[in-house]
């Protein structure tokens, strides 16, 4: 497993509760760590339909889908998720679909898993290639605010959005090898 | 050009068959054929016809689906673009919408580059698939009598439901709907949602 925010961080609560402010109805996920504070709240929210995934890129899919029939979708997933997107966030881009992301990242600082370094290197870019706009939160203090602009630039401007929260914020794991 | 497929029935009959009366029902049609498909049933509002995103069909119907609750939703695909997205299977059976259908007009080929043979060709059951994934309900149609039942089914929105279709490898004539999607997207969302759709 990766490292999940400690039981102590703020920010994972803050984050649900913007996700409700603003209106999400369908959260997208394969399971992270990174994201695991979330995701539980979300599934224990009558009014949100978390949807668990096989893959990253079918959540692509259910945003527009979600969007189609009324309803906002939102992503959660980690950096090599992004990865499998690449050719559907497309959708977007030909739909002018809202969808935002929000992505933990992996091989970003201080990794220790050298099967992570070359998609999370490369996660900010292949977003922007495909016309994503990517904001960074590398401090805690960063992650809610950023989180809020992604959401209402996604919402706003009809287009896909990512917020990448830091290896920073999250911590390495480093399988006991200090 | 008609190409060895272990199916008989025609897909524009098919399709033509299950949009007749189509009441409430919203559709994704797959890129390639299916996108045609039901552009020669009678282009529609509430048709979102996919030029891209191989694989994403039944993704699109399951988010559409759980926002629509009361309405049924109908995704059209070929096998090929059902074998690039089989996970979604597994997803759509724990999501568990019951309104949302997925039917694949299995040619056993890939027609848009030039019917390659597909999996499904080669002894791939992608009704036993959907079936191992734990969709509830599941028609394998081979025959025309079996159509009328798949539409009552698709209307009675008591699934999920999935049905593979197995029908003629045949190149029908191009039948092409819009090609801009904000369009494409913003037809729906209007139909579905009115006018306040646009100010969301």
């Amino acid at each position: 497993m990766d490292v999940a925010p400690a039981a102590t961080e703020e920010w994972p609560g803050a984050l649900f509760a913007l996700l409700k402010s603003h209106g999400i109805r369908q959260v997208a996920f394969v399971p992270d760590a990174g994201h695991s504070h979330l995701i539980r709240r979300c599934e224990e929210d009558p009014d949100i339909k978390a949807v668990v995934l096989t893959t990253e890129e079918e959540g692509i899919g259910l945003m527009l889908g979600a969007w189609l029939g009324g309803e906002r979708g939102v992503l959660l997933m980690q950096s090599s998720g992004v990865g499998n997107c690449i050719n559907m966030l497309s959708l977007a881009t030909l739909h002018r679909t809202p969808m935002p992301m929000i992505v933990t990242m992996r091989g970003d600082f201080g990794e220790f898993n050298p099967a992570q370094v070359p998609m999370g290197n490369a996660t900010q870019t292949v977003l922007e290639a495909m016309g994503t706009l990517v904001r960074r939160a590398d401090h805690r203090e960063d992650v809610v605010p950023t989180v809020d602009a992604t959401l209402r630039m996604a919402f706003n401007t009809f287009r896909p959005t990512a917020t990448l929260i830091g290896q920073r914020v999250l911590g390495a794991k480093t399988f006991g090898k200090e | 050009m008609a190409m060895i497929s272990s199916g008989t029935l025609d897909r524009r009959a098919v399709v033509n068959a299950l949009l007749a009366e189509r009441g409430e029902l919203a559709v994704i049609a797959g890129l390639g054929a299916p996108a045609w498909d039901i552009t020669a049933a009678g282009d529609h509002p509430r048709n979102l016809p996919l030029w891209g995103g191989m694989g994403s069909a039944a993704s699109i119907g399951l988010g559409l689906a759980l926002a629509q609750p009361r309405r049924p939703v109908l995704v059209i695909t070929g096998d090929g673009e059902m074998l690039m997205g089989l996970g979604t299977l597994a997803t759509i059976a724990v999501a568990r919408p019951p309104n949302l259908s997925i039917v694949v007009l299995d040619n056993e080929h890939y027609g848009e580059t030039g019917m390659q043979r597909t999996h499904t060709g080669a002894g791939v059951d992608l009704a036993a698939m959907a079936r191992g994934a734990g969709i509830p309900r599941v028609h394998a149609v081979r025959d025309e009598a079996e159509v009328a039942p798949l539409r009552a089914a698709i209307h009675e929105a008591s699934g999920p439901l999935f049905a593979q279709v197995k029908i003629k490898a045949d190149a029908l004539k191009l039948v092409l709907p819009p090609r801009e999607g904000a369009y494409l997207q913003a037809r729906m969302r209007e139909a579905i949602l009115g006018p306040q759709a646009h100010l969301a």
